[in-house]
């Protein structure tokens, strides 16, 4: 498979008034057609600052100060605003998090939806366009759409406005698609309908997609391969198997045991002791250590590369070294009756 | 067994009026009873009126039938309310879901906790507002270096704590928390619940919590209410209810809960919930002890 997105050692830094925030730090990874990848974090942890610097949709405080973006062999890093607007939607589009706020509530779903179309392709005639946006309603699973198209926001749920955003980032056939948290301000039964349509979607159309979570539970559903972020750092990568049944770093362990289903009866919960660090001055060695219940001296001196566990399974853990002395996995390794 | 009754709630029902001819029944004749030292959980999809009978209990809406017994008062009569107003402000105390919005960002984090005890002339029991409010925010994990910050200096967690912590400074007998953890993250979620479990089992704290992540419910509750468009479908006691559903909606919603595991998540079918045998009237029936089901009634 061809390789879609290619995203080398990208460091991206705001200037604020308190110094320089180093939102994410020497992120490299790549995204093969039809695929979707999950970056899962805390907040905070620059999975968003992420998307948008690929999309180049970061505020003026935001520069990318390292690093490379490719799409489709293309090096991007350097476009200018003009150029990426050509990609802006015929390659790529965004979900955002939440679908209250991203549509207007003064125009009706169908001519939001229209409007999109239209903004690719201005000479489309009227019946082509209602034809294509009764058509874009359906991919997303909003039925009767002659009669939906006329309604307004307000008039939906939460669910289906979450779908319209998807109609309408969908509407010029994007490449790629992010989605930035989409689940997140919904309900847990509209949450497994909106992840199965984007599964469904991916897989009709090809595209692949970027979802952004913060929560490993609702990743498992839709995701092929998950990447996990931590301080701004891509700490650990893999397929999905890979980062729910054999997890390598400590912190996509803490993720893990602190989920409500992973608990056992009586026991409390698991939680990561501690906050991230603020990224103004970020630690020298491993960002993590200072939360890690096994962390090695080496962690607070030096950041650990990327050890290869499998050809797609990599992680940043200095307990991965050769050196490091055998700990057992709190979770991972067929704990699940595999 | 009267006495361990704390919370009282008989065919409450609430409608909202939309306009001149629509009125929407967000709450319909719905009755429960909370124990003293339970965590009672209602469950359900946004708009089945979780947070309606949670503002109903704490008097922030007018319920159009039914009545809410608090500790044997009835809080919707007026005459009732006023003979007992003291206890009645300082033994409820509510939990909003959106910390952002629910605390002052021109209050530090002390006066926040302190205000509640200064509008009902409470004597401080460790001497001064700011000894208390320390107490209080040692109480919920956090030291006294946050009692000077202002609420949009802390993070979601931590202003979710002081949220927390100010309810406390009442030493309520009921906490009502409506979606506490659903603007959180996994990890400060995890901090929270177990925060809930440790205030209930060490110090009895009765809590009517509101979620719509039924994994946390099944961790966190005793009991738990499914809702549905105003009504109870199913009421049980949370082990009850999860190893022997018996609605169909209930069915639905714990399909529906992720789990951490890409092989038997992508395997799963998703339950769906069409609505059907809800639309006319029926009633709760016992299945078994303590397990209420909704039944349609014949027609």
């Amino acid at each position: 498979m061809a390789k879609l997105l290619e995203v080398k050692n990208l460091s991206v830094s705001f200037m604020t008034g308190y110094g320089e925030v180093q939102a994410v730090r020497d992120v490299s990874f790549s995204l093969e057609e039809g695929e979707v990848l999950a970056v899962v974090g805390e907040s905070g942890c620059g999975k968003s600052v992420l998307c948008r610097s690929i999309m180049k949709l970061l505020p003026g405080s935001a520069s990318i100060k390292n690093g490379q973006i490719l799409l489709d062999g293309a090096d991007i890093t350097r476009y200018r605003e003009r150029d990426m607007q050509r990609l802006r939607g015929r390659m790529f589009s965004m979900i955002f998090q939440d679908p209250m706020t991203a549509l207007n509530p003064t125009l009706t779903i169908g001519r939001q939806i229209a409007e999109a179309v239209q903004a690719h392709e201005p000479k489309i005639s009227k019946t082509a366009l209602q034809k294509r946006v009764a058509e874009l309603m359906t991919l997303v699973g909003i039925d009767q759409p002659e009669a939906r198209a006329g309604l307004y926001p307000h008039n939906f749920s939460g669910g289906m406005r979450q779908r319209s955003v998807m109609a309408i980032a969908l509407a010029s056939n994007p490449r790629l698609l992010f989605a930035d948290e989409p689940t997140t301000a919904l309900d847990v039964t509209i949450q497994a309908q909106i992840l199965d349509l984007l599964r469904e979607i991916q897989q009709k159309l090809g595209t692949a997609a970027v979802l952004v979570s913060h929560d490993l539970g609702v990743v498992a559903r839709a995701a092929d391969r998950v990447a996990v972020m931590y301080a701004g750092k891509i700490v650990e990568i893999g397929t999905a198997e890979e980062i729910f049944y054999e997890p390598r770093h400590p912190y996509t362990w803490g993720l893990l045991r602190a989920l409500p289903s992973f608990a056992k009866d009586g026991e409390p919960l698991y939680t990561i002791p501690g906050m991230p660090p603020t990224l103004i001055n970020p630690p020298r060695g491993d960002a993590f250590a200072e939360r890690n219940e096994y962390a090695l001296a080496v962690d607070y001196e030096e950041m650990p590369p990327m050890f290869r566990i499998t050809d797609t399974h990599f992680a940043a853990t200095w307990l991965l070294d050769e050196r490091a002395p055998e700990i057992v996995p709190p979770v991972g390794g067929g704990w699940n009756g595999r | 067994m009267a006495d361990d009754i704390l919370l009282s709630v008989r065919h409450l029902t609430h409608c909202f009026r939309l306009s001149k001819r629509q009125v929407l029944r967000a709450v319909d004749g719905i009755s429960f009873d909370v124990q003293r030292g339970e965590i009672f959980g209602l469950v359900g999809e946004s708009g089945s009126g979780k947070s309606t009978v949670a503002r109903c209990v704490m008097n922030i809406l007018r319920p159009t039938q039914g009545e809410i017994l608090f500790n044997g008062v009835n809080v919707c009569d007026a005459a009732q309310r006023r003979a007992n107003k003291k206890m009645l402000q300082t033994q409820r105390q509510i939990i909003f879901q959106d910390s952002a919005s629910s605390l002052n960002p021109r209050m530090t984090a002390a006066e926040i906790i302190a205000e509640p005890m200064q509008i009902n002339h409470i004597t401080t029991p460790r001497g001064s507002c700011r000894a208390e409010a320390e107490f209080q925010l040692h109480y919920v994990g956090m030291d006294a270096s946050y009692l000077d910050k202002y609420p949009p200096e802390l993070s979601g967690g931590m202003r979710q704590r002081v949220a927390i912590a100010r309810a406390l400074s009442m030493e309520p007998e009921l906490l009502v928390a409506d979606e506490p953890i659903a603007s959180l993250d996994v990890s400060i979620q995890a901090q929270i619940i177990n925060l809930f479990k440790h205030l209930q089992e060490e110090h009895g704290f009765t809590f009517l919590f509101i979620a719509h992540d039924l994994a946390v419910v099944r961790y966190l509750c005793d009991r738990a209410a499914v809702l549905y468009h105003g009504k109870i479908v199913e009421l049980a006691p949370t082990a009850e209810l999860f190893s022997n559903p018996c609605h169909p909606y209930t069915k639905a919603l714990l399909s529906a809960i992720p789990i951490p595991d890409p092989r038997k998540e992508r395997a799963r079918p998703l339950v769906k919930f069409d609505g059907k045998g809800l639309r006319g009237e029926g009633r709760l029936e016992e299945v078994s002890a303590g397990h209420l089901v909704w039944k349609e009634a014949e027609t």
